[in-house]
């Protein structure tokens, strides 16, 4: 059944999080893209909202909330809203839960879930992204060949979210045997092991908020054990699709932030006599900024409805992630262009969004849901 | 709950129907060829068709709602044909109006008739209060004497009356424009010719002339005369009926894009470049990366449509949103349609194929029922929350 309505729980948690996202990541976005940190005490007051445990197992210490990947990204929107960067790091530590929670074996569940439904935050993260020009989920450098009952990793990895504190990594690599998705294999990785090193916080265009990191495996050997779903494995098809369905879905938030920046904006400012809002060049760049954030959030609705369903949401949640890149940039760039000579300067967040659109939509990996 | 699969009720009905279309495709390049003539009404290949409304007998709780369904179902059968398709219903735009405004003994008289509507001037289309036909009572004989031309009047040439807008007084503006109802045969109404168009060329299309047309004093629709003074609440009134059939148009515009989308999508296969979508954008052959770039606009601009429905189905204000779903089908089927015929190369605008009909036939979509720019005005308007004198 096509529907537009989100259920009662659901527009409760969108409310909240808006709030939330007005009142304590818009107000400090600012300042952790400028120090290219965040603060501890940000994280664990993110942590408060339950945001990975509510859906884990209540057997795990969880919240027993159903796994919802449509309420996932309505609260993604919101967050990004507030703030992309602070809305990446908030969901890091679930790129490594919910994979162990879909994907894991009883006892990866069972050993690493109950990390996540503490009172302290927990960081963890995932590795997918690699160093070098066109990067390609279907073709991942980092290697995981068998050895013994284990296997042996080896390959570099980049833009690793929280990696400057995650305790355990969930490295994805090629397992040589098989093309495609099936080829995929996750595993996870220790922060202490032998052979991992972990390169300084990377210093990037934009997302400056969320601090990442590149990973270097020099041969880490790695049990079976720590084979994501064991002999089964993963189902990689799905893990990507969500983690771009997760990234239209920040870029949805984000945009919906340019368009309500601009409004008041250009309903202010005045040029040749009037508002330049009252100025059909103008205007005719928000409405299309309205029309296109519609766009984008449905087709990210489309991709996590078919994911809440347990279908195969590749196409889906490519076109999301590609039209959302695309567009997201489009209204970032006008949102600049709106702003003016204000648009270029950091006193106003427009030119840091400009520098996160074009971050995000070459991404992949660094948001779930 | 927020959903968007189909249910299989759904999906039967939307086979049924893009069944019954695909007959119709065949008669397509012959209607289009033969612009004078009128696609029929029923084809004996495809009689055999359940009439869509029984379609519609067993819906569950949990299927889609009818005013999405039939948002589906117009994209349907344009992605077969937009000209040659099975019971369009016989009412005509003007019989929406007829329900909206007519006094409920004009409702009994016309009801049963087919009625076009006549808004469009050739010096007037997208600014309606500009309307120059006028209406002039002669209180001798209680008639309204009529004088002006329309022009793309849709069923224009096989209705058999049409609501006409005309002016009681022109330095009135939008206050002054009335709607009348004009049968065919009155002395002084002539249908001087079918349009000749750029794309759904066989679609009835007319241009009319009025001259000293004499009408009943009672075939003021609604029955009103006078011209009130600064609301122009009647005139919001007819504009409100846009709010289902703008979606509706831009829904009909998407199903031929559709049609665009799956020729492409099965002639790059054939040339050997198979549309897949796991790996990333950059990994992928230009003319691929293409045919996602337009895959995503024509899935944007239907779920548009769709948002717009659900609205209305739910009872729920959408004036914003069929403006949207207008706006964004609009741009959309031109951009599938033109960028399609770019992927696929000079093979193309052949005419031994349908794309070359499909770009020109959607090419209306944007302009038809509010163009994209009156649609962006609304839009622009309601979000910096500006009335019409404040953002012109």
């Amino acid at each position: 059944m096509i529907s537009f309505g989100p259920n009662e729980e659901q527009e409760i948690v969108r409310d909240a999080m808006r709030e939330f996202a007005e009142q304590a990541l818009r107000t400090v976005g600012r300042e952790c893209d400028e120090s290219a940190s965040v603060p501890d005490d940000l994280l664990q007051q993110v942590w408060e909202l339950g945001l990975t445990a509510t859906q884990i197992p209540e057997e795990y210490g969880g919240g027993g909330e159903d796994r919802s990947p449509i309420t996932n990204i309505l609260v993604l929107e919101e967050l990004a809203y507030g703030d992309a960067s602070l809305a990446a790091a908030a969901v890091t530590p679930s790129l490594f839960a919910n994979a162990v929670l879909d994907y894991g074996t009883e006892e990866q569940k069972a050993q690493y879930l109950p990390l996540f439904t503490g009172e302290k935050f927990h960081a963890a993260s995932l590795a997918m992204v690699e160093p070098g020009a066109l990067f390609d989920v279907l073709n991942l450098r980092t290697k995981a060949e068998p050895k013994g009952d284990g296997f042996v990793l080896s390959g570099q990895k980049s833009f690793v979210p929280l990696g400057d504190r995650a305790q355990h990594f969930l490295v994805l690599a090629h397992n040589t045997a098989q093309d495609g998705f099936e080829g995929i294999e996750a595993f996870i990785v220790p922060r202490d092991t032998k052979g991992l090193t972990i390169s300084e916080p990377e210093k990037n265009l934009g997302l400056k908020g969320l601090p990442t990191v590149g990973l270097t495996l020099d041969r880490v050997e790695v049990a079976a054990a720590e084979r994501l779903g064991g002999e089964a494995g993963i189902d990689a098809r799905r893990l990507v699709a969500a983690s771009r369905t997760a990234i239209g879905a920040v870029l949805v938030g984000m945009s919906r932030a340019v368009l309500e920046y601009a409004i008041p904006y250009a309903k202010d400012r005045e040029a040749f006599g009037e508002a330049i809002a009252k100025k059909q060049a103008i205007a005719f760049m928000l409405s299309d900024m309205r029309i296109e954030v519609d766009s984008m959030r449905w087709l990210v609705w489309k991709a996590a409805s078919e994911l809440e369903h347990g279908l195969d949401a590749t196409r889906s949640a490519h076109l999301a992630r590609v039209y959302c890149a695309r567009e997201g940039m489009r209204i970032a760039d006008n949102g600049v262009q709106v702003l003016g000579g204000h648009g270029f300067i950091r006193e106003h967040p427009v030119e840091m969004w400009y520098r996160n659109a074009r971050t995000l939509g070459v991404l992949e990996g660094s948001v779930t849901c | 709950m927020i959903d968007f699969v189909l249910t299989e009720n759904d999906q039967k009905i939307l086979d049924s129907v893009r069944a019954e279309a695909l007959v119709c495709r065949k008669y397509a390049r012959y209607y289009d060829e033969h612009e004078d003539e009128f696609a029929p009404d029923e084809l004996e290949e495809a009689k055999d068709f359940p009439p869509t409304m029984s379609l519609f007998g067993n819906r569950k709780d949990d299927d889609t709602s009818v005013a999405i369904m039939s948002m589906l179902l117009s994209a349907g059968q344009c992605w077969g044909d937009y000209t040659v398709r099975m019971r369009r219903g016989s009412g005509g735009l003007g019989n929406a109006a007829l329900r909206a405004a007519g006094t409920p003994e004009q409702v009994e008289k016309w009801g049963d008739t087919t009625l076009a509507m006549a808004i469009t001037e050739p010096g007037c289309g997208s600014d309606p209060s500009q309307v120059q036909t006028t209406a002039v009572l002669d209180e001798a004989t209680d008639e309204w004497v009529i004088n002006g031309e329309k022009i793309f009047v849709t069923t224009g040439c096989r209705c058999d009356g049409v609501v006409v807008w005309a002016t009681l007084d022109r330095a009135a503006g939008r206050a002054g424009i009335k709607s009348f109802v004009i049968e065919k045969g009155i002395p002084g109404f002539e249908v001087t010719h079918k349009e000749k168009k750029l794309g759904i060329r066989a679609d009835d299309t007319a241009a009319m002339v009025f001259t000293d047309c004499r009408i009943p004093r009672s075939n003021l629709l609604g029955g009103k005369e006078e011209i009130p003074k600064a609301s122009s609440g009647g005139f919001r009134g007819v504009m409100k009926t846009f709010n289902m059939t703008r979606p509706a148009v831009a829904a009909i515009g998407l199903g031929i894009a559709e049609a665009a989308l799956d020729f492409t999508r099965e002639h790059l296969k054939e040339a050997g470049f198979e549309v897949e979508y796991g790996g990333s954008l950059q990994s992928q052959p230009a003319v691929v990366q293409k045919f996602h770039e337009l895959e995503g606009l024509y899935e944007a601009a239907m779920l548009t449509v769709m948002n717009a429905a659900w609205l209305s189905g739910e009872g729920k204000p959408n004036n914003v949103e069929a403006s949207i779903a207008k706006a964004k089908g609009g741009s959309s089927v031109r951009q599938i349609t033109q960028g399609c015929i770019e992927i696929l190369g000079p093979m193309a605008v052949s005419r031994e194929h349908l794309l070359e009909k499909w770009f020109r036939d959607v090419r209306i979509t944007d302009i038809y029922e509010g163009t994209g720019q009156v649609q962006n005005l609304i839009i622009a308007r309601n979000i910096l929350e500006y009335d019409r004198t404040e953002l012109k």
